[in-house]
């Protein structure tokens, strides 16, 4: 009993951590509406995303991964490209997630939770993944960004534009690529006759 | 915060960490795949944000467009990469990949 109830107090407590920060930067700092947003979605997209990676189960992984996906494309509706956060929907949540989920089912076997989830190399890969994101965040606040300061949003009518009209050999090429990946997949996947079911 | 390119870069680069950490530790062959995807993701979420914070409404919607043609490539990726796991999980039956040692024996 105390075991399960256990990660469900330490969810809420994070929840209410997150939403206890949220308010406070918008009644005590002074900050607006779009820097709690970005706030909330930020910490459940990091930590869904620490989840996929940590977890024992896998199907809830693929279901974490789902979340995170979901925060990712409310962050790029937030940043004022709407239509991409409708295809990272789409695209990640729809397709992708769930070929994950369904492979996950396909190749999942009974003991498969119980046993070792990570790596020996686990550790030194964790070292080398802080180390590498404390990297990244120095390297990105020392630099100067120069004329980058201004955030314009993007339209549809825009994207649009570029996409059918600078872009329109790349989107050929990418129809094709899907085409042969469609192809490639299903020959993959594919059993062999009279070989092992 | 949320008006300066710094804040998106490095979430992205947070997101890009977690998912080498994955893919690095994980023995499971489809966590290793959304590990990937987790990384592609946070590759998209630096490109939108230098497309947003660009020069002019144009150079942005090229940044966009460019996540989506990533966003494409990602799906392609995803399906050949599941037929390979699956394909070889029938052979050897388990999707572990510290037990595919085919090519040392």
């Amino acid at each position: 009993m105390l075991a399960r109830l256990v990660p469900i107090l330490l969810g809420l407590i994070v929840m209410g951590a997150v939403l206890g920060i949220a308010a406070l930067m918008l009644l005590a700092l002074g900050q607006d509406w779009e820097d709690a947003l970005l706030w909330i979605l930020a910490a459940v997209m990091l930590g869904s995303g620490l989840l996929v990676v940590t977890m024992r189960d896998i199907i809830r992984c693929g279901l974490a991964m789902i979340v995170c996906f979901l925060a990712l494309a409310g962050i790029y509706t937030l940043m004022g490209v709407p239509l991409l956060g409708a295809a990272q929907v789409i695209v990640y949540i729809g397709a992708i997630s769930v070929l994950i989920l369904f492979a996950i089912m396909l190749t999942q076997t009974k003991d498969a939770p119980s046993r070792l989830v990570f790596q020996t190399q686990a550790g030194v890969a964790a070292i080398a993944a802080v180390v590498f994101a404390v990297l990244i965040a120095l390297a990105v606040t020392a630099t100067d960004w120069g004329a980058a300061a201004k955030r314009v949003g993007i339209s549809t009518n825009a994207m649009s534009k570029v996409l059918f009209r600078d872009f329109v050999f790349p989107f050929e090429i990418v129809s094709v690529l899907l085409l042969a990946a469609v192809i490639g997949g299903v020959f993959l996947a594919k059993r062999e006759p009279g070989g092992p079911s | 915060m949320s008006d300066s390119l710094d804040t998106y870069l490095i979430l992205s680069g947070i997101l890009f960490a977690i998912g080498s950490f994955g893919f690095l530790a994980r023995r499971n062959a489809i966590s290793m795949l959304m590990s990937i995807e987790l990384m592609l993701n946070a590759v998209n979420l630096a490109i939108v944000a230098f497309g947003v914070f660009g020069a002019g409404p144009d150079a942005s919607a090229q940044g966009a467009v460019f996540a989506l043609m990533v966003m494409a490539v990602a799906a392609a990726e995803a399906t050949v990469g599941l037929a390979i796991v699956i394909a070889i999980y029938r052979n050897k039956k388990t999707p572990l990949v510290d037990e595919y040692d085919a090519m040392r024996q």
